[in-house]
């Protein structure tokens, strides 16, 4: 059933009793034309893509938890496209295009909102990092334009401006298209839409073994609710991409690490966009429900515990009480972590590798939330037709052999 | 946090007073002349990046300032063994060396 003034009202008036399930609970095959592992916001986008664009519906998504469960709930849902390279920016801009049409497009609301993401500059280094990263978006045609200190505590009245603070504020670029998104809304729209064009999403099937024939192609899975016979398998399976992948032989440049993001008690609104400061590692946004979205940073070591160090987590608060003075008396209400794969240049593999029939969209690190959309858009396609989408060719597995790095690392000299 | 035992300094000292360094036991190429792109993107990139027990190197910043390998598992992320760089990793089935959490 679709989401439209007349079916609300209707169902307002019967007590809101008659909506469908979003999704079918599917029970697994003996074979699929494709299969995906993975049903976090960047699988579900594939499957929908998949089915959608490229007319392939008899595919599976299989999920060892449940729908959603992994860094697609436990992320702090920053959209923006202000990376340095221009093959980033084609990337993340993509995404950020298919962000502003997407609740239409899956006639499912994923609550965008374009509130701005303010990042903040404390030194020299920060503003000529920041003006170098404008100047590059603007000749892409990405929006981001530099703020002086008044003109931030203008955008975002929360903020110390002053000069009492140990890091002042010299300045912040802004991207006024960036904001936020609901995390779950999406993995449901995208699940939702994928079901109703015959994908199967199955939870609680975890992949234990990729079988390949003898020619070394991938000819199935087993799972812990049986074997399914496929050609294609694409693996989307974030922080244990590496496990999955070692099921095929295949190593991969890629460490996980816990990343923290913690939640205030709800308050009444008093923030209207996003700002991050990468150099005293703090991030904030405010949520919809009123609680206060915060980002720490990665632990030191790799670890798939999905819990990292309280002290990773203490130095963030202690950055957020210097910028928002005004927050110092909220109480934190929830703190968690998700696994991040991270590659050694900070940006995404999106591609094929060396086994036939087995292909792999990870390495998304701590930023994957904000490229979902564009993420699954250009995979589907990559998985569709054997060939990387022409956004998706500088994210091969093989810049690793030929030393064509992205290198977002140096550019940003932060997680981001 | 994590508490972790120096090998060299012969104590079980917390998180912050180290630093981590990756992986354990990846060996420079002898010649690296020699090799392909292929292997030499191995050496550099590739890493295990194990759900289990893996071999990494800490160096007690704060301390003695000296790397040292640990054996941690990275699901529960107790602490194994901690071992002297260059000694080959212990059997992590054998009774723990390094204490900590």
């Amino acid at each position: 059933m679709r989401f439209s003034f007349l079916n609300v009202a209707r169902q307002a008036l019967a007590g809101n009793s008659g909506w469908p399930e979003q999704w079918r609970s599917a029970e697994p095959k003996a074979a699929y034309d494709a299969i995906i592992i993975g049903a976090g916001g960047h699988g579900l986008a594939t499957a929908y893509y998949l089915a959608k664009e490229h007319g392939l519906t008899n595919i599976a998504v299989l999920e060892k938890g449940w729908l959603g469960g992994g860094n697609t709930g436990r992320n702090t849902t920053i959209i923006r496209s202000n990376y340095l390279w221009e093959e980033s920016e084609a990337i993340y801009e993509h995404a950020v295009k298919l962000w502003e049409g997407l609740s239409r497009e899956l006639n499912y609301n994923v609550m965008y909102s374009a509130r701005g993401v303010m990042m903040l500059a404390h030194n020299q280094h920060d503003v000529h990092s920041l003006k170098r990263h404008i100047h590059a978006n603007r000749l892409a045609g990405i929006d981001n334009e530099w703020l002086t200190p008044a003109e931030a505590n203008a955008f975002c009245q929360i903020l110390e401006t002053s000069e009492a603070i140990r890091y002042p504020i010299v300045g912040a670029a802004l991207q006024r298209r960036g904001g936020t998104a609901r995390h779950d809304a999406v993995a449901w729209g995208y699940a939702r839409g994928a079901s109703a064009r015959g994908v199967d999403i199955i939870q609680n099937c975890e992949v234990t073994a990729i079988r390949r024939d003898a020619g070394g192609a991938v000819s199935g899975v087993e799972t812990t609710r049986g074997a399914i016979a496929t050609k294609k398998i694409g693996v989307v399976a974030a922080g244990h991409t590496s496990v999955v992948m070692a099921m095929a032989d295949v190593r991969m440049p890629l460490e996980s690490y816990p990343l923290q993001a913690l939640v205030s008690e709800p308050v009444k609104p008093l923030m209207p966009c996003v700002v991050m400061s990468n150099t005293i590692h703090a991030y904030m946004s405010q949520s919809d429900k009123g609680e206060l979205v915060i980002g720490a940073g990665t632990d030191s070591y790799t670890s798939y515990s999905q819990t990292g160090g309280l002290h990773i987590a203490t130095h963030t608060l202690e950055a957020i009480c210097e910028l928002f003075p005004m927050v110092r008396r909220l109480r934190m209400l929830r703190n968690w972590g998700g696994i991040v794969d991270v590659t050694p240049d900070r940006s995404p593999i999106i591609g094929r590798t060396p086994v036939a029939g087995l292909f792999v969209n990870c390495g998304w690190g701590t930023g994957g939330f904000k490229a979902t959309p564009g993420s699954g858009h250009v995979f589907a396609h990559t998985l569709a037709t054997g060939e990387p989408h022409p956004i998706a060719a500088p994210f091969s597995l093989d810049r690793f052999r030929t030393g064509r790095l992205i290198d977002e690392a140096a550019a940003a000299a932060v997680a981001h | 946090m994590l508490l972790i035992r120096c090998p060299y300094c012969d104590m079980a000292r917390p998180e912050l007073e180290f630093r981590y360094g990756g992986q354990a036991h990846v060996a420079r190429p002898a010649d690296p002349a020699t090799l392909d792109d292929a292997a030499w993107g191995e050496f550099l990139y590739v890493r295990s990046n194990p759900r289990g027990v893996a071999a990494e190197r800490w160096r007690h910043a704060a301390g003695c300032g000296r790397f040292f390998n640990c054996l941690r598992d990275t699901v529960s992320d107790r602490i194994l063994a901690t071992y002297p760089a260059g000694a080959p990793a212990p059997d992590p089935a054998a009774p723990a060396s390094g204490s900590g959490r």
